[in-house]
């Protein structure tokens, strides 16, 4: 084998805490990324991927020290550079392009010189050329407008946008490689297909090599020749993308593929248990304690990443031919599980011409008689049943949250009934009895922002106790708080721990056991699994499946991921603009006819499969604000009919058959039948 | 951006309103009135009298105000009760030999001050960083009174270099001024330059760390060009404010050092009318400072506007 | 990934710790802010002690002996008056330290109460109040201060409700801004979807999290507090004679500092350990709560 175009050996990366003991942050790694190949790194947050891909650009974060072993690039020591050589090839031979474009631009620079600064930097592109090169480069990364995007700031773009410039400027010198730090997190699902697609084309057209870095399997499926496993700072699995997807030899590449929900299969992916280790702090292999595999030698003796004997693949486990000799295909289909749940038939919660808006004109727009701006939310109107659960989907703005937040009492309705029982929900939660406010509960996105961090967990698990239950004593609320605990399956001994000292999936549990603390008949998730890692959202979602199973509790569910839609809810409302699209059981939604817009969503939508390839229809322009009429979609469909749909508000309709399937179209319902193939093949 | 520029000068101007009322209504409170405050406890009711005729003490509390009012936007701040002669005349050569201080001061301070605070913010805990910190410090908790008496022990009394109180006339040209206030320009200066500084300091250090500027390091830009173009201006926004804050607070601090040197200031002034207790002089002072104070904040306020991309397209949201 | 979330596997020693042995804990830590605590300290020992240790009178005038260099008897000499400046530096910072503590506590106290209220409840009432505070603030603070005791007189009661009344409005903007932060946070909005009052809402979830902004704060603004009231003493305007005062020994023994440079070093170093410590430990004290204090306004 010829020089590989990085080549990365024993690399061990770490810091000293403040009380100076030392912490590992990548543990003996070895990789090589050919010429134009692309390496998917993937693993769980805390695993080292960030730090491996800044290490490649020789760069430490502040206070890490390389404390052995080397990143050779180009055959190019890269630690062992001056800072100006350095400079050199930054940019010029390695670019990055970093997760967050948002705050990876200069605030104060316009996009057009920022991209300049790079050509000029390291490119031999005269200075009167450099603008129609940086023009060039935008339009390569399909921004519309060049020209005028070019004197814009970083904030007055998209997140979508801001991406595209990154990309622009990574490209400017043609670098031989690419270190990609989660480009695509953060931005929704159409937008980042278009971006990966564009990526794609790009590499493929300028032979650029790729390590692509994300914790999102299905984006990994979809940009890798080879996949790199990591986990707990160490490389577990090194082989190309079929072999790591298909037939994986480490067990936690098995315990992670079985994890994530798919859009193909119904019901509650398998999930792993314990957290990761801190690098470095078990004798043996890291990954020992949660394998179904270990036996002694795990505890005692570090694994080696080693091939397998004739395959381009290097596994790092003391057990992975009995691994590999159990069929991968018949484990995924297995790990699938339904939790049974009885739906009621009396209904919950009624929504009727649901109206919301966020808009409140101050004295100025008054006075100049600024007509009202299109409400956030209109015309939404469904019903969720008893033991239910209605899952809210759409992209950002799509007004999911808002219609939850209305339903907590946190804003007011403007129009439109919600019906409760007898109790009309358009009121705020002041305006609400007690009573009423017990029985819905709201569990946040965000568990580091819904704990309050000066609590401990009994008493944040305390304060509905207290309010919903004043005729509880200290003592019987001590014990609920325990027993609550327990149903979320932390011990008690959580009870004196701070949110600060708790991860991730730990927090969420809390929020979950303080929502249910009260007890209450119907619980709003807003996004509850976005924040976490897929281990760890496959146990969460077990959890709040068992729980309902339990007490009969109505979920209203938001979420972006559709995948997670199929494993977990009934039904799906599709929102878009704040409006409703499609309305049905999942299995009528996950199934042709489509709206226009729920076709995008399934066309973008990444499946942890090499072989899948998504289905671009819509653009991913962003909008702001829904149109004053007709269909809110008007302007993104891609089967647009014409006036009709720009003038008219849209009906109804139902396929044959499916009475509670509701379509909101102008195109009928035989047309709405016939789908592009591809979303539907598998 | 009209709009935006527009709000925050009509809420300049209602602040002013507020701050006259708020400075008369304070004045009002006075046990007895300015007529008994001035003259004393011991006054005869007929000069008691007298002076309340001159002053038309004796009008309704609201005909007063505007009265007052009407004057200061007429530019007649009143008359001095001591001097009987215009406030604005007695105001005027003292005003201005505080700007001649101020002035020179913050020409002097604040390009130290922020080529310090940078300079400590890039070599963060190394020697450079921990000797600026540590003098800011000192200039910083030391009341102006004490750092001005030190210098003044060191530079006029051993060294003899310079003289250790100002004895100029209030009206003596600004040429013969300036030999006199080099210890009050550097007493100030030391103050201002440490509160500048350590702002600086802090806010470089944190555009050191942001995505964009390891962003821009890995895009292989040179360091100068790093600190220059990517991190210098963001660093400097926030510290548009501060450097006016500190402007408007030198002046109520600057009364100290004015008195400390004897230097024929508007501090000084304000101090001995309030010794003396002329209330009209008093006022007019109050509203003067507080129009110098909000005019620095307002030029801030638009400076960071017209700056701040972000601020300055708020477009939409 | 240097983020050092624990996770499952580490149940160890974990117990409840109350505010107090956390931030003691990090600042313990700090070498800059225990000198500050113990320089704070010795000074409250001082002011506490003093009258009962002191080698000399400090009252006690002697015109044979007026302006003397420090001697064995007299260890940083005598004043004008013939007065023991150590005795008199030691004793210097009582009245002081007893108005600017009590003050700080007041300001702190409504301050904070009425910033968080404001932060909470928003709006109109938000909106007027906070015009009036801006109006305030841009009176030079001398004025302010020197404007009230030319009103009121200088009592000291006076003066410590005055300070505490100025401080006070300061408080309010920085507790407004903290509770602004929290107030849109999401536990918040779980408060408030779960029903509970407004009263719970401030004290249970607000207050805790405002409550270490307040201290730094206030840890803050009683050295910028210290500075005024020296500088008001410094003026006349401050403690009266005859009791001992740092900023009024210094602007009394300034016209002799040719000749007797101690009866001014006495006070200044007295008052300078005191300040500095204290800003040490604010330092610190951020640090140890996690807050960044640069940005404090110079008042």
């Amino acid at each position: 084998m010829s020089q590989s175009l990085v080549d990365i050996s024993d690399l061990t990366i770490g810091y000293y805490t403040q009380k100076g003991t030392l912490v590992h942050v990548l543990r003996n790694v070895s990789l090589k990324i050919e010429a134009g190949e692309t390496l998917g790194l993937v693993g769980e947050s805390g695993c080292g991927k960030s730090t491996l891909g800044q290490a490649m650009m020789g760069y430490l974060r502040s206070g890490s020290q390389l404390l052995g072993g080397s990143v050779r690039f180009s055959d190019l020591d890269m630690f062992g550079l001056t800072p100006r050589q350095l400079e050199e090839i930054r940019g010029k031979q390695i670019a990055l392009i970093p997760q967050n474009a948002g705050e990876a631009l200069t605030p104060t620079l316009r996009i057009g010189n920022q991209i300049v600064e790079a050509i000029e930097l390291h490119t031999d592109i005269p200075k009167g050329k450099a603008k129609e090169r940086m023009l060039a480069l935008l339009g390569q990364v399909r921004l519309p407008q060049p020209e005028v995007l070019a004197e814009r700031y970083p904030h007055e773009l998209s997140g979508g946008q801001q991406q595209r410039v990154v990309v622009a400027m990574a490209l400017a010198a043609e670098p031989e490689m690419l270190v990609l730090d989660e480009p695509t997190t953060g931005l929704d699902v159409t937008t980042q297909a278009h971006v990966l697609d564009l990526l794609r084309d790009i590499v493929a057209e300028m032979g650029t090599a790729m390590m692509y870095i994300s914790h999102d399997m299905g984006v990994i499926a979809r940009v890798s020749d080879r996949v790199g496993l990591m986990y707990a700072g160490e490389i577990v699995e090194d082989a190309p993308a079929t072999e790591m997807f298909r037939s994986p030899a480490h067990p936690y590449a098995r315990g992670l593929l079985e994890s994530i929900p798919r859009l193909s299969m119904s019901g509650v992916a398998k999930s792993m248990p314990g957290h990761p280790p801190i690098p470095g702090t078990l004798p043996g292999c890291s990954f020992a304690p949660r394998c179904p595999f270990a036996t002694d030698i795990c505890n005692t003796e570090p694994p080696i990443l080693n091939p397998i004997p004739d395959r381009q693949h290097l596994v790092s486990c003391h057990h992975w031919e009995e691994v590999l000799v159990t069929n991968f295909d018949e484990k995924l289909n297995e790990s699938f599980q339904t939790v049974e749940h009885t739906i009621g038939d009396e209904p919950a919660i009624e929504l009727s011409d649901v109206e919301i808006s966020y808009y409140r004109p101050g004295v100025i727009d008054r006075l100049r008689n600024i007509p009202h701006p299109p409400t956030t939310v209109s015309d939404v109107t469904l019903t969720v049943r008893r033991g239910e659960t209605l899952a809210l989907v759409g992209e950002s703005g799509s007004g999911k949250t808002t219609i939850v937040r209305t339903i907590a009492g946190l804003l007011p309705a403007k129009g439109g009934h919600i019906k409760f029982g007898d109790f009309d929900l358009r009121v705020g939660v002041d305006d609400r009895p007690t009573q009423i406010s017990k029985q819905i509960q709201l569990i946040f996105q965000n568990p580091d922002a819904s704990l309050n961090p000066r609590h401990t967990v009994a008493e944040i698990i305390d304060q509905p106790l207290k309010l919903y239950f004043p005729k509880m004593n200290r003592d019987e609320r001590r014990e609920r708080q325990v027993e609550l605990l327990n149903r979320v399956r932390l011990s008690d001994k959580y009870r004196l721990r701070y949110p600060a000292q708790l991860s991730g999936g730990e927090k969420q549990r809390v929020a979950i056991a303080r929502a249910f603390a009260a007890d209450p008949r119907v619980v709003l998730c807003d996004e509850v699994t976005s924040a976490l890692d897929v281990s760890v959202q496959a146990a969460v979602l077990d959890l709040l499946a068992d729980l309902q199973k339990e007490r009969n509790t109505t979920y209203i569910f938001i979420t972006h991921d559709l995948a997670v839609v199929r494993a977990f809810a009934d039904r799906v409302a599709v929102l878009y603009q704040g409006r409703l699209c499609e309305l049905g059981t999942v299995d009528e939604i996950y199934q042709p006819p489509y709206h226009p817009y729920t076709e995008t969503l399934m066309g973008a939508v990444l499946e942890p499969d090499p072989d899948m390839e998504p289905v671009l229809l819509a653009s991913d322009t962003p909008e702001l604000a829904p149109p004053s009429q007709g269909c809110p979609f008007q302007r993104r469909c891609p089967r647009i009919i014409g006036d009709i749909c720009v003038e008219e508000a849209p009906p109804w309709q139902s396929p044959p058959g499916e009475m509670d399937h509701k379509i909101r179209c102008h195109l009928p319902m035989d047309e709405l039948l016939n789908v592009q193939e591809a979303t539907s093949s598998k | 951006m009209i709009v935006l520029v527009g709000r925050r000068v009509v809420l300049a101007i209602l602040t002013l309103f507020l701050i006259s009322l708020i400075v008369f209504l304070g004045v009002e409170a006075l046990p007895g009135d300015a007529a008994t405050a001035y003259l004393g406890q011991s006054a005869t009711p007929e000069s008691l009298d007298a002076l309340r005729q001159e002053f038309g003490l004796y009008a309704p509390i609201q005909e007063r105000y505007l009265t007052w009012l009407g004057g200061i936007l007429q530019g007649d701040l009143g008359t001095s009760m001591v001097r009987r002669n215009p406030v604005t005349e007695v105001i005027g050569n003292q005003l201005r030999n505080t700007v001649v201080l101020a002035a020179a001061a913050a020409l002097v301070g604040i390009p130290l001050a922020i080529v310090l605070g940078v300079v400590a913010g890039l070599t963060r805990d190394k020697w450079p960083d921990i000797f600026v910190s540590t003098s800011s410090i000192v200039g910083m908790t030391l009341p102006g009174f004490v750092t001005a008496t030190i210098l003044i022990f060191i530079f006029a009394i051993r060294l003899e270099w310079f003289p250790a109180i100002t004895m100029v006339p209030t009206d003596a040209s600004v040429a013969e001024l300036l030999p006199n206030i080099v210890l009050p320009i550097i007493t100030l200066t030391f103050i201002m330059v440490a509160h500048i500084l350590r702002l600086v300091r802090t806010n470089m250090i944190d555009v050191m760390t942001s995505d964009y500027v390891q962003m821009a390091r890995l895009k292989g830009v040179p360091s100068r060009r790093i600190v220059f173009k990517h991190a210098l201006p963001n660093a400097m926004l926030p510290t548009i404010n501060v450097v006016a804050l500190t402007l408007a607070w030198l002046i109520g601090g600057i009364a100290v050092i004015e008195t400390v040197f004897n230097y024929p200031g508007i501090g000084k002034l304000m101090v001995n009318s309030i010794n003396d207790r002329d209330f009209p002089t008093v006022m007019a002072i109050a509203i003067v400072l507080a129009i110098v104070y909000i005019t620095f904040n307002l030029i801030a306020d638009l400076l960071t506007l017209v700056l701040n991309p972000r601020l300055r397209s708020a477009r939409g949201h | 990934m240097t983020t050092t979330t624990p996770t499952e596997g580490q149940l160890t020693t974990v117990k409840r710790r109350s505010f107090v042995a956390e931030t003691w804990d990090s600042l313990r830590h700090s070498v800059a802010g225990m000198i500050g605590l113990i320089l704070i300290i010795s000074h409250l020992l001082l002011a506490i002690t003093s009258p009962y240790i002191l080698p000399q009178d400090p009252l006690e005038m002697n015109a044979q002996s007026r302006n003397e260099a420090p001697s064995a008897e007299h260890i940083f000499g005598t004043d004008e008056l013939g007065r023991d400046v150590f005795s008199r530096s030691m004793l210097g910072g009582r009245v002081t330290l007893v108005v600017t503590i009590v003050a700080i506590g007041l300001a702190v106290l409504w301050g904070g109460l009425v910033g968080i209220l404001l932060g909470f409840i928003g709006g109109r009432a938000d909106e007027i109040i906070m015009r009036i505070v801006d109006a305030i603030l841009s009176i030079p603070w001398l004025l302010l201060l020197l404007l009230v005791i030319a009103i009121l007189g200088t009592n000291m009661l006076v003066q410590t409700l005055t300070f505490a009344f100025t401080y006070g409005i300061l408080t309010i903007r920085v507790a407004r801004a903290a509770t602004h932060d929290y107030v849109t946070g999401e536990f918040v909005l779980a408060a408030r979807a779960r029903g509970e009052s407004r009263r719970t809402i401030v004290t249970r979830e607000l207050l805790p999290n405002v409550r270490d902004v307040l201290f730094v704060d206030g840890a803050m603004n009683w050295s910028w507090m210290l500075l005024a009231f020296t500088s008001l003493s410094f003026l006349g305007f401050g403690v009266q004679p005859p009791d001992p005062d740092w900023g009024r020994m210094i602007a009394e023994s300034r016209d002799v500092l040719a000749i007797q440079p101690w009866a001014v070093f006495g006070p200044v170093i007295m008052l300078s350990t005191l300040i500095i410590g204290i800003n040490l430990f604010a330092d610190a004290f951020a640090k140890a709560l996690g807050l960044d204090r640069s940005q404090g306004a110079p008042v």
